[in-house]
């Protein structure tokens, strides 16, 4: 009742004219660098920040966290239209969104992701409200173990999902977690695979790896089936949107499931990539036509998007309350804090109450003014689709490879994005997943560095991963769900097997 | 017409001269290359110094802060060394301008940077969990005696300043820890806050959250002198109550990180001189006084021959741990 009191409190201090206008204009920005692949919401944000300087604390977070919500927003908005994820944690949107497009439902993709966002984000709220001293204290008990055991969870629930066989999802994964471990290695401090090239010394990001594999490679793919995108009779009617968001209630069910993995994976360090991956996994998994997924499934967009925005509010939590950053973005806004004359931790609740519960409101606010604002946009977005493709593919080639130059200022990421462009056509034309890759890119090397840790930790025994309740359970549902599979198969064979004698005999 | 440029060409003669006088000024918006990630403890310093050039104007062209954070930020400054001869790139780091190069193999040297200044020291502690038994540094190092290769160290990166202190306090004691590394320093703050480790030598920005919540506490500085009085942060205890190492029985005499300013090689000196002013007014602002004692750092402006005579110091005091430990690279 303490935390509602102080929510109340919070929204007095948010609720001013002022600070609405600072949330539509930093959603509307928001929009526009989430578009933008490679600019995305961490540059977004560190743009920004030079202007906050002057403002009140209060003012320059909401302003901040409203860029960075309209950037979510925005980064699903390309992942549906043209297959390239504006964010790394719009990804796991392209595999059912960017179907749905092409099949001429964009406008239906568009409002099924918007509003389960929406509905994603608010779920991660109403948790901080409720819980923030208790998530807090629970989120200290992890140590790198438990944050190997959680990433392990990420990558079991990805086994045997994609269409193609294992063994293509493996070699797609070796591949990433070779890319992510260049540059330097934490644990060692040693540089690893850069072969004396200092544009490597940075590692090779992600962002260009999804602006070469998904933009450029769909591209290609494109240009092959003959210069032009499906869908384009689609009619863009404005009660289309109503009419899907009447459609909704029917997922409630991936709605509550995703809402709780998105915010599990917020509080705890896995991220909000993290979360959209496991979510869809977890969504074909347990759909009861599996089959429908990557094919246009609504299901397939409302189970990422939803907890990729849980998990992107959720991860504000450890942000404030133990200093950690939760997500690239949520690192620059700690940047921010210090320069406002803050300091994060588990003292700023009670030394700063109106700035923690007026951000805490905000974020309410804010993602109603994101929703409010995106759905306003849909009918424009989806009919990008209608122009013929010899303006708009030139278009997003210079789009991507602008994005890619403005991820780390690099020429060379330019060159890399090409190439991860003619390598993700390759995968496409040999059917190897592309999805296990970026997962790998994304938090293969965290996940090498907590593994790493523990070893340390132990001394390298590996029992430290079975030496409390907490990491024993997790690790349990992480074996659990990599070996379902292949139970899952040889029980299937095994009946097929049976059925066939039983015929035979 | 005639009169008037006679009038025009003695008014241009006349500005000559304070044109040459005003020396070096920036023609073109200035880059801050940071060599660390965004919210890295150089971020905050290059921003802070940004904010108040950009508050007070005291800088006419407009900055931009670009991070170049990866290999330990061994990218900012091979990005700084390609500048060679541009007096608008200036480069923010710590004492890795120096030392990464010990430890890593770089394509980049101290001599391919012009010293600028080196605008504060910041500090380290030895902290320990808030519920730990330990009363004062002497009982923990004894502790820590008692049970040689158990007792575990946190820090940030390895083969850094957390490691480098390691080291010197195991070399000075006899004691020894298992050094864990970690991202950075805010996440050795929660990893001691949570009781995983036993004990971590971070900055007093990246644990006092913690302190103030009880959740950690320090035992002893590294520093010469003890921290600036300062309100009380934790159980009526302010920065200036923390013994130095010192004055604890440690035989160490300090251990301070300065937050350095750099230009690339060969630019004119009086780029240099116009950099040294600025930052010399910037560490005068009461912003940065501010920050400085917000951060329980060590507010130190070097410039010049006190600089150079410092990195010497720094530079040979870290070569010694370096090679006792292995760590340079052939």
């Amino acid at each position: 009742m303490d935390n509602f009191a102080s929510l109340m409190h919070g929204f007095s201090v948010a609720l001013t004219f002022h600070h609405v206008a600072l949330m539509m204009g930093g959603v509307l920005l928001g929009i526009l660098v989430g578009v933008l692949p490679g600019l995305g919401a961490p540059n977004g944000v560190s743009l920004l920040l030079p202007l906050t300087f002057s403002m009140d604390p209060v003012s320059a977070i909401i302003l901040l966290t409203s860029l960075y919500w309209g950037a979510l927003f925005g980064g699903s908005t390309t992942s549906i239209l043209f297959n390239i994820p504006g964010e790394p944690s719009s990804v796991a949107t392209t595999f059912d969104g960017h179907p749905m497009a092409k099949q001429g439902r964009a406008t239906e993709a568009l409002s099924f992701a918007f509003l389960s966002a929406g509905i994603g984000a608010l779920a991660g709220v109403l948790l901080i409200t409720a819980l923030s001293g208790w998530v807090a204290k629970f989120a200290l008990r992890f140590s790198s173990p438990e944050f190997f055991a959680v990433y392990f969870i990420t990558f079991a629930s990805f086994i045997g999902l994609g269409g193609s066989s294992a063994f293509k999802s493996i070699v797609a994964m070796g591949v990433g977690f070779t890319l992510a471990s260049i540059g330097m290695d934490t644990v060692s401090g040693n540089i690893r695979l850069t072969y004396d090239f200092d544009v490597l010394l940075g590692g090779v990001s992600f962002l260009i790896a999804v602006i070469g594999l998904f933009g450029i490679g769909e591209l290609l793919l494109t240009m092959e089936d003959g210069l032009k995108f499906n869908g384009i009779a689609a009619k863009v009617r404005v009660s289309d949107v109503l009419r899907t968001a009447a459609k909704l209630p029917r997922y409630w069910l991936a709605l509550l499931r995703s809402s709780i993995i998105g915010i599990w994976m917020g509080i705890t360090p896995g991220g909000p990539t993290a979360a959209s991956f496991m979510s869809y996994a977890m969504a074909k998994r347990s759909s009861r036509n599996p089959a429908k997924f990557g094919k246009g499934e609504p299901e397939g967009v409302i189970a990422p998007e939803t907890a990729d925005h849980a998990a992107g509010s959720a991860a504000m939590l450890p942000m404030l309350a133990l200093g950690i950053p939760g997500s690239a973005t949520a690192a620059v806004m700690m940047g921010g804090l210090m320069i406002w004359g803050l300091n994060p931790g588990p003292m700023l609740f009670t030394e700063r109450p109106d700035f923690v519960w007026g951000l805490i409101a905000s974020m309410y606010l804010g993602n109603v003014v994101a929703v409010v604002v995106v759905l306003a946009t849909v009918p424009l977005f989806a009919s990008i689709l209608r122009i013929p493709f010899s303006i708009i593919g030139p278009l997003i080639v210079v789009i991507c490879f602008i994005g890619a130059f403005t991820v780390a200022g690099k020429p060379f990421d330019i060159w890399l994005a090409l190439a991860f462009g003619i390598v993700g056509y390759g995968f496409k034309k040999l059917d190897y997943p592309i999805a296990p890759m970026i997962l790998a890119m994304v938090i293969g090397d965290k996940a090498e560095d907590a593994f790493r840790q523990s070893m340390i930790f132990s001394q390298g025994s590996l029992s430290i991963f079975w030496s409390n309740p907490l990491v024993t359970s997790l690790m349990a549902i992480g074996l659990a769900l990599l070996l379902l599979h292949p139970l899952q198969l040889l029980w299937r064979n095994a009946r097929r097997l049976t059925a066939a004698r039983a015929a035979r005999g | 017409m005639a009169m008037f440029r006679t009038a025009a060409l003695a008014a241009a003669i006349a500005i000559v001269p304070g044109a040459a006088a005003l020396a070096w000024q920036p023609t073109k918006p200035i880059e801050f290359v940071v060599t660390s990630g965004p919210g890295g403890g150089t971020d905050n310093f290059a921003r802070i110094v940004q904010s108040i050039i950009q508050k007070n104007k005291l800088v006419d062209q407009p900055i931009v802060v670009v991070n170049k954070g990866g290999g330990s930020g061994a990218e900012g400054y091979v990005h700084g060394k390609a500048g060679k001869g541009d007096p608008h790139k200036v480069i923010f780091g710590t004492n890795n301008a120096y030392l990464l190069p010990y430890v890593a193999k770089l394509a980049f040297k101290p001599a391919d940077f012009t010293p600028v200044a080196s605008m504060a020291l910041d500090e380290f502690l030895i902290w320990v969990n808030g519920e730990a038994p330990y009363a004062d540094a002497k009982a923990y190092i004894e502790a820590a005696k008692a049970k040689p290769g158990t007792l575990k160290m946190g820090g940030s990166q390895s083969k850094d300043t957390d490691q480098t202190l390691t080291a010197m306090i195991q070399e000075a004691t006899g004691a020894k820890w298992i050094y864990v590394p970690f991202q950075g320093g805010g996440m050795a703050a929660t990893q001691l806050a949570g009781a995983h480790i036993d004990s971590n030598t971070n900055n007093p920005n990246e644990n006092v959250g913690q302190w103030k919540a009880g959740q950690v506490k320090p035992l002893c500085v590294f520093s010469p002198t003890r921290l600036a009085k300062s309100e009380p942060v934790h159980g009526g205890k302010g920065w200036g109550d923390i013994p130095t190492c010192k004055e604890a029985g440690l035989p160490l005499e300090a251990f301070q990180m300065p937050r350095t300013v750099w230009l690339p090689a060969d630019v004119p000196a009086d780029a240099v001189k116009f950099y040294e002013d600025v930052l010399e007014k910037v560490s005068q602002s009461d912003e940065w006084k501010e920050f400085i004692a917000r951060t329980a750092q060590t507010g130190r402006f070097m410039k010049g021959k006190e600089f150079a005579e410092f990195v010497a110091r720094d530079d040979a005091a870290n070569r010694k741990v370096f090679e006792a430990e292995g760590w340079v690279v052939k």
